[in-house]
Formats: C-alpha cells, sequence, structure tokens
C-alpha cells in the first residue's frame, strides 16, 4: 500500500462542516441528517416535504456559492460507463434505502448516535466498497 | 424559521462536500483502494463530521425540544436484520463501483455533469423500488 493524494486538512475542514450542519440540524430542527432518507422521503412521502425539498437545494447551491466566493472552479472527474452509471445508481437508491441510511445517515448521524445498526450498516458498506474497487482494479 | 435551517444545512453541508473534495468520485475511489494506491482523506472527513455532531447530539438529545420544531425526531429501530446487511451489501457494491454516494451525487448536480445526472436518476428510481419493496 502507497499513500497517495492525500489531504488531511481540506478533508478535516470540510468534514467539520459537515459536522456542523448534522449538529445545526438536530439543534434547530429536531431531526438527523440522512441525505437518502431526504432524498427519498422527497419523492415517496409528504412528511416534511418543503424541510426535504430545500435541505437538498442548498446542497446543490453549496458548490456554486462556494465557488461565488473562493473564485475556485470544481473539478469532478467521472469515467464510468453510461450502463454502469445506471447500475451503480440504481443500487446506491435501492441500497440505501433497504438499510435506512447511507455514508450520512449511517456513517454520521448514526455514529454521532453510538448506535450499532449505523456502525455495523458503515463497517459493511465500506468494507464491499473496498471489495469492489479491489475486483473492479482487477478486471 | 425551520425552512430557513434546512437550505442553510443544506448549503453548509454541501459546502464541506466541496472543501474536503468528496464531491469528486475519484477521490472516494482512491479511499476504498485501500490494497493499492490509498488516499485516507475520506477518514478525516467522517473524524472531522464526526468530532462536532456526536457531543452536539448527546449534549441536546435529553433537551424539551429543538428549537424551531416541536419535538425531536431521532431514528429508534435497534434491529440488526437481514435488510441492514443486504441494503448495506448492494449500496457498498454501487458505492465503490463509481465512488458516488447520495449526498455527493446530488451536489453534484450543480456542476452540470451528465454522468453525475444519469447516476442521479437512477438513483432515485432506486429509492422509488425499494420503497415498494419495504
Amino acid at each position: 500500500m502507497n499513500i497517495v493524494n492525500f489531504t488531511p486538512i481540506s478533508a478535516l475542514t470540510g468534514g467539520l462542516l459537515i459536522g456542523l450542519s448534522v449538529a445545526l440540524f438536530f439543534i434547530l430542527n429536531g431531526r438527523m441528517i440522512g441525505i437518502s432518507g431526504i432524498a427519498s422521503n422527497l419523492l415517496v412521502s409528504k412528511n416534511n416535504r418543503i424541510d426535504n425539498f430545500l435541505f437538498l437545494i442548498g446542497l446543490i447551491l453549496g458548490p456554486l456559492i462556494y465557488n461565488l466566493i473562493s473564485g475556485k472552479e470544481i473539478n469532478i472527474s467521472i469515467s464510468s460507463s453510461l450502463i454502469l452509471l445506471i447500475i451503480g445508481g440504481s443500487l446506491v437508491g435501492f441500497g440505501t434505502r433497504l438499510s435506512s441510511g447511507c455514508t450520512s445517515g449511517h456513517g454520521i448521524s448514526g455514529i454521532s448516535r453510538f448506535s450499532l445498526r449505523s456502525i455495523i450498516a458503515t463497517i459493511t458498506f465500506m468494507i464491499v466498497g473496498i471489495l469492489t474497487v479491489l475486483v473492479t482494479g482487477i478486471l | 424559521m425551520n425552512k430557513i435551517v434546512s437550505l442553510l444545512c443544506g448549503i453548509i453541508f454541501g459546502i464541506g462536500l466541496v472543501i474536503s473534495e468528496m464531491i469528486n468520485p475519484e477521490k472516494v475511489l482512491g479511499f476504498l483502494n485501500i490494497f493499492r494506491d490509498w488516499d485516507p482523506s475520506l477518514a478525516f472527513v467522517m473524524i472531522g463530521a464526526l468530532i462536532v455532531s456526536t457531543p452536539i447530539f448527546h449534549l441536546f438529545k435529553n433537551k424539551n425540544k429543538p428549537v424551531f420544531s416541536s419535538n425531536f425526531s431521532i431514528p429508534t429501530n435497534k434491529q440488526i436484520d437481514k435488510k441492514l446487511i443486504i441494503g448495506s451489501v448492494l449500496f457498498g457494491s454501487g458505492w465503490g463501483l463509481i465512488g458516488l454516494c447520495p449526498g455527493p451525487a446530488i451536489t453534484s448536480i450543480a456542476l452540470l455533469n451528465m454522468s453525475s445526472a444519469i447516476f442521479v436518476i437512477s438513483m432515485f428510481i432506486g429509492f422509488y423500488l425499494a420503497s415498494k419493496v419495504n
């Protein structure tokens, strides 16, 4: 194993902001953030619909506001084929709802609550993610 | 007031994903590539988030009510069941395949990237199908 592209300061800074968002949403609105839950409830539930919608709009505004303030361009690179994007997106959507949480809902909010369920979910999706990258790297 | 909070928390979360570069699937795949060239950054994102959210949650969970809402809503399901494990396995495989999870995927809509748009649409189809199964 070699350590590459490690950016501890920006990772920690971004992480603190994510934690601040989770903390404020809990203290002020009383809910723990889980983005797969917020997004899918917008689709299938009438509860908190406007709040959920506004949160997702905020997410999308985030990069635009960052760009406006810092003047820095945001570059992402996705090299996956169309069919892989469809398979991957469906697996993420279906899987996160079956297990009631994703990286934010289980990985951050759930672990903050010391929920055993979320700790097990997080370990599981991390191990499977690592194995998937291992296998696709070999193929 | 809680509508403004929702929007503001979304913005803060989105900026956090941009600064930490978790919006970039390559960065996430670098973290999952633990056996070859490993980028540990994602672990630092989780640590940064948890050192803020964990103490705040435990300080406020026993208060009467949140500031702008009538009650706290905290998940009560404690069951470690097949759904939790199978769902996490499916999610982990999709995550490892592309490097996107729900938060970064939705946030990346701002960048008008065609690939992430296709991913997000597929993800919402997955949400819908799961709601029919659950």
